[in-house]
Order: C-alpha cells, then sequence, then structure tokens
C-alpha cells in the first residue's frame, strides 16, 4: 500500500510553506528518520524527516514550489514489494491534483536548483557594481560603518532602504570589517585591502559572449554570495596554497564509534565527521605551527584550536565553530556540531557562533568524493578537506588486504606554513586517527 | 443564478473597499464588493468631496468680498446657500457614478444590500446580503475584507436631532444659513465647517477640549491656525467642554466649562464633531475570533484580524482614519493576499493629513515635540509665507511651512505647513519620506521660480542654517 507523503506543519502557525529543496530524489530508498527535504516557512528554513520507510515512487510539488498548503501529498513512498507504478496508482488522483497546481520545475532532473523566487533582491544588480540604495541608508550605513555591498535591499528592484539598515543593525551584519577573523583583529585587516583594490574585472551578464551560449536563467547574488565571492577570489589569488594528501585506515575509529554509540544509555551519536574533527584539533595542539594567521608584521600563533567546520545551506555555505575544540570531548562536539548544523540551515547562526575560527574542516564524502582539495579560508593557515570512507585494497606486509580508507587532503598558506611543518600536522593527524584509542589521552 | 462564489469578498465600498476591490480585481482575482448605500461611502459622499465643493464656494466668496484687495470692485457680493449646497451634491453625484464605471470596467461585482459575516470557516467564509430586510444573496470568498468604515461619534447629552444639533452629514445640506453657530471638536471635520460657515458669515465658536485646535498638528501650527481663525471673527475656546444643550424654539443654549467655570453661550444650530466610532455593529462579529477596542477591529501589519481569511481595512481599523490611509491598507492587503512579491505594510509615518480650512494645513511624518519624545536630536528649518513672492502675489502673506530633521542622518522626519495651498505641496515631502532622501538631496533640488513651493526648499535650508529669503 502506497503512502502519501503530505506537507508537515512544522510550526503551529504554519499554514503553508516553501517546498525548498528535496534531499532526495525519485527512486531513493528512505527510512525513518532520514531527512527528505527542507521546508522554509515564513519563519525559518526546517528538515522534514521521514515518518515512513520505502522507496520514494514519484515526488509531487517540486523544489522550489511557494505556498504549499499544509496536508498537500508533496511525494507517494512505495513500500516494501511494491512497484513505483502501482504505487502511484493506488495513490490515487489526490496526489495528481497538487502537481497541476504547482509551479513547473524549472529543471527537474536537477535536484539542487535553487528556489526561483530569492525573497531578497541583490543590492548590487549583476551589470557592474552600483549599489542601489536610498540617500537615507547610505547615510545610515556610513554612520554605522555597514558594507552596503554585503546587504540585500527590500525596496523597489532591491533597493537598499532604511528598513534594511535597521535590519542590519539588528542582526549585527553587514559590518565593514566583518570578513576577517575577529582574532587576527588589526593585523590582518589592512593586509587584505590593497588585493581588493587590484581585483579583475568580472564579465557583466549582457556581455556580448552570453549571446553565443544557451539561453539562462539569472539568479541575482545574495549578500552571502558576494562575501564567497569576494573572499575566496582574494584567498585564492593572493594566498600561495599548497596541498598535502594522506589515506588513513579507519577500521578501528569505526569499531570504536559502534562501540561507543552502542553504549546503554548513551544520549549522543557521533559521527566520523565528529572523530576526524576532534583528531585535527589534537592535532593542531601537538603542531601548533599550523595553528596559525598570517599578518603583514608577525605570524599569530592560536593558543587554542577553534574549529570552523564547512555547512552547505540554501544558496551558499557558512562555516559554524567549535570553540576551544582540543578541550572538548567526542560527545560535546558531536552535539555542538549538530546544533550549530541545524541553525546554519535555519538561517539562525548568531555572528559570534560563525565568524572567526582558527582552522576549517570541508568533508564531501557524503557525496562519494574520493579527495579535493578547499581553497583556504582567511585569515586561516589551512583547511582540511575529508573524502569519503570506502573499502580499498591496501598492501601489508606483502599481501593484499581490505581496509576502510578515507583520503584527508590538507591544504595551507606556505607564508606561513612550510612542507614539513604541514607534513607535521598529517603524520599527527593520521596516527591519532588510525590508532583513535590515542584521542582518549 | 449569479455567481455567489469569489476568491475576495469585500464589505463596504468605500474609499478603501472598491479601491481594494480594483486592485483585486486588477490582479486577476475574482472579487465582489456588497454595498448597503452609496458607492464611495462617506468620502465621496457624504465626507472630503462634497466638503471641498462647500469650501470652494466658501473661498470665492471670501474673496469676492476682497475683490478690493486686488484692485477689482465686486458691489453686493451674496450667496444662495441652496445652489452651493445643489453644486456640492452634483460633485459627489458625478464621483459616484465614475465609481460605479470603474468597478464595471474592472469586473468587479457589485451587490446591493447589507452585507455581513455569515459563518463558513477558513478558505470559505460566508457573507450575507440582505436588503430590506430580505436576504438577496449568500457569498462566499475564500478571502473577506470588511471596509464598513466609520461614522460620528455621538456623546451621551449631546446627541444630534438633526435640526438644531447637526452631525457632518446634516451640516452637509443645511437648510438654512445659521447666523450664529457652535462646533464641538476642532479636529478636520469641525474646522473644516466651523471654516465654511464662518466665511458665509456665521459668527461661528469652536469649543475644543484639549489645550490647542487642530490638536493632531503640529503645536506651532496649531497656534498659527488659532490666531488666523481668530482674525476672522471665529472664537475659539480651547481646554473646554459643552457640558448640556438646552433647546428651546429655534435655538439652543450651550453650557459650556472652561477651567471649573462655565458660561452659556445660545446659537441657532451645533455641529457636533468629537470624532469617530467603527461601523462593527450587525457585521457578523458575533461568535468569531475577531477582536474589537474601542470600536475598532484590531489586525496585525497586513490587516488580517485574528480569524484567518478574514481582514479588516481603513476607518474600521485603526488610525490614522483617512481614505488614502484605507487605500493604501486595502491595496497592501489584497496585493499580500495575491502572493505579489516585495509587498511591505504600510508605513503610517508616511501618511500625510490635510485639513482644507482657511488658512489650509497640511502635515507629514513626526512633530517636532514627538520626534524630540523619540530622543532624536532635531534639527528644525521655519520658513514664513511673507518671505515668498508668490505667496505675495497671491495676496496671501500668512502662513509657515515648518520642517524636521533628525540630525544624525539627515531623515526627514516630519513636515508641517499651514498658508494657501499648502494641501497642494505636501506631496513634495510625502515623496521625500518615501524615497529616503536626506536633506542633502532636497536642497539640490531645484524648485520653481515663483512658486510657493519656494518655501519648501528655504525650510529645509533653514534646518541647516542656509536659507536665503529670510
Amino acid at each position: 500500500m502506497a503512502v502519501k507523503i503530505l506537507m508537515p506543519a512544522l510550526s503551529p502557525t504554519m499554514t503553508e510553506g516553501t517546498l525548498a529543496k528535496w534531499l532526495m530524489k525519485e527512486g531513493d530508498e528512505v527510512s525513518s528518520g532520514d531527512v527528505m527535504a527542507e521546508i522554509e516557512t515564513d519563519k525559518a528554513t526546517m528538515e522534514f524527516e521521514a515518518v515512513d520507510e520505502g522507496v520514494i515512487a514519484k515526488i509531487l510539488v517540486p523544489d522550489g514550489t511557494e505556498g504549499v498548503a499544509v496536508n498537500t501529498p508533496i511525494a507517494i513512498l512505495a513500500e516494501e514489494g511494491e512497484s513505483a507504478e502501482d504505487a502511484i496508482a493506488s495513490a490515487g488522483d489526490g496526489a495528481a491534483k497538487p502537481e497541476a497546481k504547482a509551479e513547473p520545475a524549472p529543471a527537474a532532473k536537477e535536484p539542487a536548483k535553487p528556489a526561483p523566487a530569492q525573497s531578497a533582491a541583490p543590492a548590487a544588480a549583476a551589470k557592474g557594481d552600483r549599489i542601489f540604495a536610498s540617500p537615507l541608508a547610505r547615510r545610515m550605513a556610513a554612520n554605522e560603518g555597514l558594507d552596503l555591498a554585503q546587504l540585500n535591499g527590500s525596496g523597489p528592484h532591491g533597493r537598499i532602504v532604511k528598513r534594511d539598515i535597521e535590519k542590519a543593525l539588528t542582526e549585527g551584519t553587514g559590518k565593514a570589517a566583518a570578513a576577517p577573523a575577529p582574532q587576527a583583529q588589526a593585523a590582518a585587516a589592512p593586509a587584505a585591502k590593497p588585493a581588493a583594490a587590484s581585483a579583475p574585472p568580472v564579465l557583466s551578464a549582457d556581455d556580448p559572449i552570453f549571446k553565443m551560449l544557451p539561453p539562462s536563467e539569472s539568479v541575482p547574488h545574495t549578500g552571502m554570495r558576494k562575501t564567497i565571492a569576494k573572499r575566496l577570489t582574494e584567498s585564492a589569488r593572493d594566498i600561495p596554497h599548497f596541498t598535502l594528501q594522506v589515506d588513513v585506515e579507519i577500521d578501528k575509529l569505526l569499531a570504536m564509534r559502534k562501540q561507543l554509540n552502542e553504549r546503554d544509555g548513551a544520549d549522543y551519536k557521533i559521527s566520523v565527521n565528529d572523530f576526524i574533527v576532534k583528531a585535527t584539533a589534537l592535532a593542531l595542539t601537538r603542531v601548533p605551527d599550523c595553528n596559525v594567521a598570517y599578518t603583514d608584521s608577525a605570524i599569530l600563533k592560536f593558543k587554542q584550536v577553534d574549529m570552523a567546520i564547512a555547512v552547505a545551506i540554501d544558496g551558499g555555505l557558512i562555516t559554524p565553530i567549535i570553540k576551544n575544540c582540543a578541550a572538548k570531548g567526542l560527545a560535546t562536539i558531536s552535539k555542538e556540531a549538530k546544533e550549530l548544523a541545524a541553525k546554519a540551515r535555519d538561517g539562525k547562526l548568531a555572528p559570534e557562533e560563525y565568524q572567526g575560527g582558527t582552522f576549517t574542516i570541508s568533508n564531501l564524502g557524503m557525496f562519494g568524493v574520493k579527495s579535493f582539495t578547499s581553497i583556504i579560508n582567511p585569515p586561516q593557515g589551512g583547511i582540511l578537506s575529508v573524502g569519503a570512507g570506502e573499502q580499498r585494497p591496501v598492501v601489508k606486509d606483502g599481501a593484499l588486504s581490505l581496509a576502510t580508507v578515507v583520503t584527508l587532503s590538507l591544504a595551507v598558506d606556505h607564508r606561513c606554513i612550510d612542507g614539513a611543518t604541514g607534513a607535521a600536522l598529517v603524520k599527527e593527524l593520521k596516527a591519532l586517527i588510525e590508532d583513535p584509542i590515542a584521542l582518549m589521552l | 443564478m449569479a455567481d455567489t462564489s469569489f476568491d475576495v469578498v469585500i464589505v463596504g465600498a468605500g474609499p478603501g473597499g472598491y479601491v481594494t476591490a480594483i486592485r483585486a480585481a486588477q490582479l486577476g482575482l475574482k472579487t465582489a464588493v456588497v454595498e448597503a448605500n452609496h458607492l464611495g461611502g462617506i468620502c465621496l459622499n457624504w465626507g472630503c468631496i462634497p466638503t471641498k465643493a462647500l469650501l470652494r464656494s466658501a473661498e470665492i466668496y471670501h474673496y469676492m468680498k476682497h475683490a478690493k484687495d486686488y484692485g477689482l470692485s465686486c458691489e453686493g457680493a451674496s450667496f444662495d446657500l441652496d445652489a452651493v449646497v445643489k453644486r456640492s451634491r452634483a460633485v459627489s453625484k458625478q464621483l459616484n457614478s465614475g465609481v460605479g464605471h470603474l468597478l464595471k470596467k474592472n469586473k468587479v461585482t457589485v451587490f446591493d444590500g447589507w452585507g455581513k459575516l455569515a459563518g463558513g470557516s477558513k478558505g470559505a467564509r460566508k457573507v450575507s446580503v440582505e436588503k430590506d430586510g430580505k436576504a438577496v444573496a449568500e457569498l462566499t470568498g475564500k478571502h473577506v475584507v470588511l471596509a464598513t468604515g466609520a461614522r460620528a461619534r455621538e456623546l451621551p447629552g449631546l446627541e444630534a436631532d438633526h435640526k438644531l444639533v447637526w452631525t457632518y452629514k446634516d451640516a452637509l445640506v443645511p437648510n438654512t444659513m445659521p447666523k450664529r453657530l457652535l462646533v464641538i471638536g476642532s479636529g478636520a471635520i469641525g474646522i473644516e465647517f466651523a471654516s465654511f460657515f464662518n466665511t458665509l458669515g456665521a459668527e461661528t465658536t469652536v469649543v475644543e477640549v484639549m489645550d490647542r485646535v487642530l490638536p493632531v498638528e503640529d503645536p506651532e501650527i496649531s497656534k498659527l491656525a488659532k490666531k488666523a481663525f481668530e482674525k476672522q471673527g471665529m472664537k475659539i475656546i480651547t481646554g473646554a467642554s459643552v457640558k448640556s444643550l438646552k433647546k428651546s424654539g429655534e435655538t439652543v443654549t450651550c453650557t459650556v466649562e472652561q477651567g471649573g467655570k462655565s458660561q452659556d453661550i445660545t446659537v441657532d444650530r451645533v455641529i457636533s464633531a468629537v470624532g469617530i466610532v467603527g461601523n462593527v455593529e450587525d457585521i457578523g462579529l458575533e461568535g468569531t475570533k475577531i477582536q474589537v477596542d474601542r470600536t475598532h477591529i484590531l489586525t496585525n501589519e497586513w490587516s488580517e484580524t485574528d480569524e484567518p481569511g478574514i481582514y479588516a481595512i481603513g476607518d474600521l481599523t485603526g488610525p490614522p482614519w483617512l481614505a488614502h490611509k484605507a487605500e493604501h491598507e486595502g491595496v497592501i492587503c489584497v496585493e499580500k493576499i495575491a502572493g505579489l512579491k516585495g509587498v511591505h505594510p504600510l508605513d503610517t509615518s508616511r501618511i500625510p493629513g490635510c485639513t482644507y480650512c482657511h488658512p489650509q494645513v497640511a502635515s507629514v511624518g513626526l512633530t517636532e515635540e514627538k520626534a524630540k519624545e523619540k530622543g532624536y536630536d532635531v534639527k528644525v528649518g521655519r520658513f514664513s509665507f511673507i518671505g515668498n513672492g508668490k505667496a505675495i502675489a497671491l495676496g496671501e502673506p500668512e502662513g509657515l511651512i515648518k520642517t524636521v530633521f533628525d540630525g544624525k542622518t539627515g531623515e526627514l522626519l516630519g513636515a508641517h505647513m499651514i498658508g494657501a495651498e499648502v494641501t497642494e505641496l505636501i506631496q513634495g515631502y510625502s515623496i521625500a519620506k518615501t524615497l529616503e532622501t536626506t536633506e542633502e538631496e532636497l536642497m539640490h533640488t531645484v524648485f520653481p521660480h515663483p512658486t510657493l513651493s519656494e518655501m519648501m526648499h528655504e525650510s529645509v535650508l533653514d534646518a541647516y542654517g542656509k536659507v536665503i529669503h529670510l
């Protein structure tokens, strides 16, 4: 018997919402507790977890559909032994109607397509750098030290108006000097300035080259997109990156994880990533020369590890921070990471929760990526990229055997971390992960 | 059988209701409007528009009497009150049928009768329509917008009898020209009638309970208004209230108490203009979650009541009670219903107010007093009509334009005007506020010479110590 998945009421007052993004596609297996989709209400973006088990037979309401009423069928789940066709047929016409109402998905085959209607329009239009803002908004921004380029305008045609400035002031966003981490303070800020001045031009959306390309949809830049573009361009251009790769075996770690998670009364569920976060923090305390920032006159060696964790969110990414990470136990790290990631996806992180950090970890293992390199998040000195854990043949003592292996890539800023220093960190990290009992010491 | 199922049903076709209906129809919503009396409501039939027609007659009469000042002669200037009233009614009638055409053109279905909520549930609200005691239709609306407006407040003991004691409605169609008139209340309605009858020669007394006339205006403007009215022979008693009315034959004796002392004033007619009350009765609010506070329905910033799918706009809701506020509220309400992007709630600090007495009064935003109370470090500019060439040429050398800025940001917080044609000038500052200009853009704006609008420029310059003609 097929199950109709209905639009959930995620708050007592919710009557309708936007189906922001499906995290599963047709044919995917679902078990209870899996996060199926992101639902956006007027208040927040929330995850929608599956209650039933089965296989997604059909998605009825595509990504980015706005104004979906609570209890509207949004997908059909086929139960064990039931074919997708049977499930759709047995779900009946009640399920077919909403599909007709829903706006057609811009491209049904791309599940990660952003919602077509961004609630906030961009301040600077795609054409060049002119920022549309009311005179009062400009005056207020100048008085308060806000960077208009980082704000979204809610006025006509995306114009930044007084209420946008007031909102930024209440939320503490858009500070002109917010980009560099507070730890580096004055030292890092001047370093960034000359670089910005020589930024290379970016093609305008009306450049003739685009006339030769297929038709496109224009998704205006959000404040987050502008920040990502600006900071990562500067980082990739101005920081001499080099990368060190290492394969680490995690069978012992997996066994230990199982043991910890299956303990009686365990109120935590530690992930592989939590272990890697803990191990990296510990390795950085043992190789403090890698927990650093380069400034114009000195290398700043931080006295604790504040670990930034890259979290993909709708329309970009953000890096919430686990402060003093090396001093925290696995359960605490796991709990904080989950809470911060949830807040990040709900857009509820406070500035102090994502500004700062001495080192970053980015994990794309869940997508099956074997290995990758990341761009350093300035003014930090390094970033660790974590690939997927997979069984691979390994040669041990001349014999072929199987092991679960993860490839780690460490990208560092050569201005403050040299090859041997980076290698020392990698060595320490490998030792900690492959002999995870040492994490307890 | 007419279609009775709609996306939006609007109860009341006053300026709020009919504009809301037209906008809803433009947005592709199937729209009905229910009206018990006149399309266009009070504003068009018994308020804003017919009073402007009367005041125009009074204004021309005033010029006729002062023809000499302009080197003209106009011996034996007089008026025919019936003809003045007839013209006023004709103006209303012309506009009333205009509203009918507009609704028809936009394919809004109009139901003639008394509309009231009649149950249903969210998404399918019922509105019953009654005419002469008989049910004529039952409508279903996905959304229902209540726009039933307001009426004159009546104070106990001072109720209108429509013969000797008038409401604004009686005063619009006077059957006699009172020799002596007493107006209770010096808000916009009271002062406009006082101005009309005073200009036509009635010995006019205005009694105001607050300490100044036009109490919502900037105190400086109130002071100038009082001076101007008194110069025209009007008697103004502030901080006073009418305790009782004694009618005898064709006269009324009013007992007016001021500062513990009471005096009797005998007049031919009394106009009661002591505010308004919302029309919340018999519109089916019983048994709903809709909350009423002192005769006005409570809504959120999107005009939503506590009952999902039911909205309320205009005079039926909170202040300011102005036609243009109702219109904007209604437009925003249906644009939100239609899911339009970029809709924002109405910012009441940007709603101008106009009073068409002689001299005219107009304002927008905060008074100097209120701005200081809110903690702004204000910069205030003033420019008097006496310094403006056009004002002198018009023979209107009395008046003031006052501007209030936030010293920190240059935001125009408010503007307050008194004098000739200021009701037509105020929109300039409304645009400035909506576009969020600072003093700088206003200073850089070229105002044409010779116009009264130059004073708007000078007032801004004065706030920043750069005034030229003062």
